[in-house]
């Protein structure tokens, strides 16, 4: 069940240099930049330099079997860095994978289980899809599902698995609601009709799961009137800007901090209230370095009055990635037990060097994983892990105590 | 070796539960369904079976519930064939009510190995592995946790666990049926696009049953969700209260000095 043969991992480069982003891998000249900037390439068996070198000259048959194979979170640095342009973290990593699973290699256990909790009930997080809108119970500001009451909006709220179930993030999601109502913006959210856009698993390689709710999405997009969508995911965003179009799933969308900063006019009179803090900011991969979203979140938070920002010495597109995404939430124990680390427990570091009292996010997976860290870190208590809109709902008073 | 695996529905706890208007019965129309966990297991030591030698493996399953997608990720899985036994009722198939449309289905195939996972979340009146090898005349063991296939094609070797931490290696004459508690290796995981081009390329053989259904002994007169306890204390205040009270209580017990 398992053999592949030599010429294996040619062609699968060679059908790469034809069909996909960014230029052939048949073109990496061994620089090495790759393996040098991957924030677990001194861990991989393979990283990319080596995968791609394996894979020209000996086949694909130790890649496949490789632990490494399922070590990258999806953080772009070597994408961007490349001097070739080769396309590594979203195209040469998930076709990898695919071939693997395809030939019986069995991905991460914990990731499994992920995979069939978005197939079958269209969330990470195993939930049941009718408590989509648990979040919004005794909220008290309205919140339209367009489920059930279809009409024209200005903004179709793409609320998002975490956002949507997990606890530590419902303050967020809850604020968020607040910051549209107050901004007078007319929104929906899909409720118990929402599902999962799927970008962590189209990055994992799970290709046909990603088809499957491209298809899903597509139906369900199709019956709603709306302007725009805003997302509170990067990874969302990611993929609805740049693989739904590839299926012809193609709408306006922004995620949050894009949608907010286009509104700093409107937003400035409702800051009323100060945030006395030094706040440090940690740059997303998907929508920051790799969509180029640097400035957004910063004008949000320089908008707060109280708000001093600092900065930690990797940021922009130097930023450390989280180690949340392409699947990498669930990948941690794989990773640690591959003599990786949570990238998460060093970025805290990162942040608590800058003295901020404050560590701002715009990503769902960075909260409870910068909360973690911090805890794991001794920092609990000193330096705070806050998404933007936390700040600027309170700034706003708008906010529900999230403490500590 | 030609192994047949069952393979149930069964609701779905991650939807909480509720009883229909006759107040005897689950409301399946509030309730979705998955595979039972141990079928799955059968379905993987099948697998594993039929890789480590030569043989097939036939699916069979009652058409109920949402048996279609278990079907097809089986046949995505590795299964050779895929049979699909009419069900007719409405209500959920209990064990004793399977097992003849089940065995008669099976007769047909006549299987040397028939893998049943050992219990599922909603038998009521029996278990199935059992009720199945009594109909069809054949041996039964349970509670196995792994089998291998003896050289001479004539017989397995099972692990079972007793009580009193005692593991024992049976070997077992077939054609048997055996209730699977778990496989060698936990059910592997297979492509969602594996399961899409199973979609279009499985076509499922569908039988019907003249036997009828088995009889049941028992007779449901009344579900209800379990009566919440009355003894159940809910603290209140601040937390520094219920801290306190907390305290209190755990001394009271006797278990703070």
């Amino acid at each position: 069940m398992i053999a592949t043969q030599g010429r294996q991992g040619l062609e699968l480069l060679e059908e790469l240099s034809r069909t996909g982003d960014g230029k052939s891998p048949l073109g990496c000249m061994q620089c090495g930049l790759c393996a040098a900037s991957c924030p677990l390439g001194d861990v991989m068996e393979f990283p990319p330099r080596k995968l791609i070198l394996e894979a020209m000259s000996r086949g694909l048959d130790r890649v496949l079997a490789s632990p490494s194979l399922w070590m990258c979170v999806g953080c772009y640095t070597c994408s961007l860095r490349c001097p070739r342009d080769i396309e590594l973290t979203d195209r040469l990593w998930p076709a990898l994978r695919d071939r693997a699973m395809q030939q019986g290699f069995q991905p991460p256990a914990e990731l499994q289980e992920t995979f069939q909790n978005v197939l079958k009930y269209g969330n990470v997080l195993g939930k049941s899809p009718r408590q989509r809108l648990d979040w919004a119970k005794d909220l008290d500001v309205r919140v339209l599902d367009l489920s059930k009451e279809p009409r024209p909006v200005e903004v179709l709220w793409l609320v998002g698995c975490y956002p949507s179930y997990y606890p530590r993030n419902q303050v967020v999601t809850r604020a968020f609601a607040r910051i549209l109502t107050e901004l007078g913006i007319s929104w929906g959210v899909l409720g118990p009709k929402e599902k999962a856009i799927g970008e962590c698993d189209r990055m994992f390689g799970e290709e046909g799961l990603f088809e499957t709710l491209v298809e899903e999405n597509r139906k369900i997009l199709a019956q709603q009137q709306f302007e725009r969508i805003v997302t509170l995911d990067p990874h969302a965003f990611r993929a609805l800007q740049n693989f739904y179009p590839r299926y012809g799933v193609w709408y306006p969308v922004e995620h949050y901090t894009m949608f907010l900063a286009n509104r700093l006019e409107k937003l400035r009179p409702l800051v009323v209230r100060p945030v006395e803090a030094t706040v440090t900011y940690h740059d997303n991969c998907c929508a920051g370095r790799r969509a180029g979203c640097f400035e957004p979140p910063r004008a949000l938070l320089q908008l707060i009055p109280g708000v001093k920002l600092v900065e930690m010495d990797r940021n922009r597109e130097n930023a450390l990635c989280c180690g949340g995404g392409g699947g990498g939430m669930w990948l941690d124990a794989h990773i640690v037990a591959q003599g990786g680390r949570r990238l998460s427990d060093l970025r805290i570091l990162q942040a608590a060097q800058t003295g901020a009292d404050i560590l701002a996010v715009s990503c769902p997976y960075e909260l409870s994983r910068f909360e973690d860290a911090a805890k794991v870190a001794g920092l609990e208590g000193r330096l705070k892990v806050r998404d933007i809109i936390e700040l600027l709902a309170e700034s706003m008073d708008l906010g529900e105590r999230s403490e500590p | 070796m030609n192994i047949a695996v069952i393979l149930r529905q069964v609701p779905d706890l991650i939807e909480p539960l509720e009883v229909d208007a006759s107040g005897a019965a689950l409301d399946l129309s509030a309730a979705t369904f998955v595979v039972n966990e141990t079928d799955d297991h059968a379905l993987e030591q099948a697998l594993l079976l039929k890789e480590s030698g030569r043989g097939t493996v036939t699916v069979v399953a009652l058409d109920f519930g949402e048996v279609d997608n278990t079907l097809y990720t089986a046949a995505a899985k590795g299964a050779d064939r895929i049979v699909k036994v009419a069900w007719e009722q409405t209500q959920a198939p209990s064990p004793h009510a399977a097992a003849a449309p089940l065995a008669e289905a099976l007769r047909t195939l006549a299987p040397d190995l028939v893998l049943v996972g050992v219990q599922a979340h909603d038998e009521l009146d029996g278990v199935l592995a059992p009720l199945l090898a009594t109909r069809l005349g054949l041996p039964y063991v349970g509670v196995i946790r792994g089998v291998k296939a003896a050289a001479d094609g004539r017989t397995v070797v099972v692990c079972k666990e007793f009580p009193g931490a005692v593991m024992a290696r049976l070997t077992v004459r077939l054609p048997a049926v055996l209730g699977i508690l778990g496989a060698d290796q936990p059910p592997r995981y297979v492509p969602v696009s594996r399961i899409r081009a199973a979609m279009k390329s499985t076509r499922f053989e569908e039988v019907s049953h003249a036997a009828g259904l088995g009889p049941s002994g028992i007779a449901v007169t009344r579900m209800a969700p379990p009566p919440a306890g009355a003894r159940a204390e809910m603290l209140t205040g601040s937390e520094a209260e219920v801290a306190q009270r907390i305290t209190e209580l755990l001394a009271e017990k006797g278990l703070l000095k």
